[in-house]
């Protein structure tokens, strides 16, 4: 690149303007970077492998809806189910009402479904001998700085004790720890025993909010789906059974098309960008009329100019949007560390590089292309007598 | 010695809106290789228009001319500027470096067209600069010399990929008398000791006192003089 300090020269002519570009440009891709990692978290949400093979059931009309325990057994005579289990919501708050924390009451075979959460052996164990036993995400319990042997009580929104009460108690057994960045959610709940809750509230009786059923193989998940769906066909509790990771992009759907969303303000932020470096480039580009008209003066062709003047947009771009993008991908780990978990970012991937890049060498090209045009055809007589 | 630059005929036709202005009437012209010319005429008179012609910068709208036996006239851009960077340097009045990089890159710029590799360049570069006399200023920005510099950087420049003709417009237009004095010896040195043929722009009949001769353009019609003596 024996003409790179040309460029490079060519670009920090006027040093003030285009640093002031240049942050514009830094700071727009930062965004991208970010909002980028975004997009793509919601696009690996419930994307693992497990989630292909793990099927959820509901109920058709609202996922307030229950369904009948029995469907249980049902459910696993159902060719190519390998195991199902079941759980309801508990809804739990913990001290203030406001302190909301995920809580379900699950089958004793639930965990099974779940091979990317981690249980020690002494947890499990405990788990399954302590009627009032629950396991708790790691980052739940280091919230409210949580033991295992701590006996806590939380308040179930939903369902009263038989004494009318509302605050259940509990013992802390173990704690539980996503292996898998898709599951990290686990990491903030509350796993309780399907006994103590369903025997504990007069309003439960032996109804599950959902079932989740493993598949033997992973290609049948449809056909099984549609099978356990015949089970309750034309009852007065129809399901509506989906791949978890089906289920997690409608939900996700549901709350945002975070695409849309993304795609939007990328626009508008792109659009902003390309006036910005269209008019610096342009301004560039005019300022230089009779350094370029000595450039052809001395024998550089039109289209070698225009290639200059192309190449400098290009670097403006591809320089900013790199910083920014590396900006975004040093700030995304301590934005994920600061909200304590509750957000889980993916750091820039090759992907996101891949389109950064794309984005800037195509924004580039577009701003240069007028300026570079102009460049291309202006005339050297005229060009160097001012006109 | 033979003629390197051959002008028949030649008229230059300029479009004002509608207007067509005829600045150049008919010129003919030889120049011999080796010569250095003083083209001078008051102004309008179409001295630039002239030179852009013969350092093929323009084309004519009538006539044809040769270089060293090529017919320019007959080249398109492209070409235009292939010849060009082999064949003519440029000097112009306001010196026209790139002001962002040093004398030393200014100089090494018509080489990046050329197949020699960076070392070549660099030696060639600081060559044409020790010629100029600015080989301990290689490494300055333009805005860090003087104008009698600039002008020495620009020649260093017109020089540097050895073309046989060079063509310089009002080259000592911006400069005081000691400068300017500088400047022409160069010239003059350029041509005398490396052969360069000049064709040089001057409304300074001192300046046209280093040329071997002086032609005169009056409203587009060279009207030529016995050589000053
Ligand atoms: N591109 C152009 N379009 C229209 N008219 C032009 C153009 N170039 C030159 N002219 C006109 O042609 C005439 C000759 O111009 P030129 O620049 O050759 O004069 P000059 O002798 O160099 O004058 P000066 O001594 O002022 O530099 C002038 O009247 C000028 O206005
Ligand atoms: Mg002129």
């Amino acid at each position: 690149m024996k003409y790179f300090h040309l460029i490079w020269a060519a670009l920090f002519r006027s040093k003030t303007r285009t640093i002031l570009t240049l942050l514009s440009v830094i700071a727009a891709f930062l965004l991208f970077g970010m909002l980028d990692a975004v997009r793509t978290s919601f696009d690996q949400a419930g994307q693992s492998a497990n989630g292909a093979r793990r099927l959820q059931t509901g109920s058709k009309l609202s996922f307030i809806q229950t369904l009948p325990q029995s469907l249980d057994a049902q459910i696993a005579r159902v060719p190519g189910v390998k195991s199902v289990a079941y759980a309801n919501w508990f809804g739990g708050a913990y001290q203030d009402p406001h302190n909301q924390v995920f809580s379900f009451a699950v089958s004793d075979n639930y965990l099974d479904q779940y091979p990317e959460i981690e249980v020690s052996a002494e947890a499990r164990k405990a788990f399954a001998e302590t009627r009032t036993g629950i396991l708790v995400g790691e980052t739940l319990a280091k919230r409210f700085h949580w033991k295992i042997g701590d006996k806590i009580p939380l308040q179930s929104t939903i369902f009263p004790q038989r004494d009318g009460s509302k605050s259940w108690n509990f013992d802390i057994v173990g704690f539980m720890h996503a292996k898998d960045k898709s599951a990290g959610w686990y990491d903030q709940l509350v796993l309780m025993h399907w006994k103590y809750f369903d025997e504990g509230t007069p309003y439960n009786r032996g109804t599950v909010g959902w079932y989740v059923t493993s598949v033997s193989d992973v290609n049948q998940a449809d056909r099984v789906a549609r099978a356990i769906d015949a089970l309750s066909a034309n009852s007065d509790h129809e399901t509506r059974t989906q791949t978890e990771q089906a289920a997690t992009a409608n939900w996700m759907k549901q709350m945002a098309d975070i695409g849309l969303i993304v795609g939007s303000i990328m626009g508008a932020v792109f659009f902003t960008l390309l006036l910005l470096t269209g008019n610096t480039m342009m301004q560039a580009v005019r300022e230089r009329t009779s350094e370029l008209a000595v450039l052809k003066t001395i024998g550089f062709s039109s289209r070698a100019v225009m290639a200059l003047v192309l190449a400098e947009s290009v670097l403006l771009l591809v320089l900013g949007g790199a910083i920014g993008l590396a900006l975004a991908s040093v700030l995304i780990p301590i934005v994920s560390a600061g909200s304590g978990g509750m957000l889980n970012l993916p750091s820039v991937g090759a992907g996101s590089w891949a389109l950064g890049l794309t984005l800037m060498v195509a924004i580039g090209l577009l701003v240069g292309a007028p300026p570079a045009w102009r460049a291309m055809r202006l005339n050297i007589v005229d060009a160097l007598a001012g006109r | 010695m033979g003629t390197l630059v051959e002008i028949r005929d030649v008229s230059k036709v300029y479009e004002r809106g509608k207007q067509k202005v005829e600045v150049l009437h008919h010129i003919n012209l030889d120049i011999a290789q080796g010569d250095f010319l003083a083209l001078m005429g008051p102004s309008g008179s179409g001295k630039t228009t002239l030179l852009n012609l013969i350092g093929g910068l323009d084309s004519p709208s009538g006539g044809s001319i040769g270089v060293a036996g090529q017919r320019i006239d007959r080249m398109g851009g492209g070409d235009l500027a292939k010849w060009r960077a082999s064949n003519v340097g440029f000097v112009f009045q306001f010196y026209n470096l790139m002001p962002m990089l040093s004398a030393q890159k200014n100089v090494e710029l018509p080489l990046l067209l050329t197949k020699l590799n960076a070392a070549q360049r660099k030696r060639n570069a600081a060559i044409a600069l020790k010629l100029v006399g600015l080989e301990d200023r290689a490494a300055h920005k333009p805005n860090e010399l003087s104008g009698g510099q600039q002008q020495r950087v620009a020649i260093a420049r017109a020089i540097v990929s050895d073309p046989t003709l060079l063509v310089c417009d009002e080259p000592t237009g911006d400069l005081d008398r000691q400068s300017a004095e500088e400047i022409l010896t160069l010239l003059q040195r350029l041509n005398r000791e490396h052969g360069k043929t000049i064709v040089m722009v001057t409304h300074d009949p001192k300046a046209a006192e280093y040329a071997s001769h002086t032609l005169h353009l009056d409203k587009g019609t060279l009207v030529e003089q016995a050589a000053l003596a």
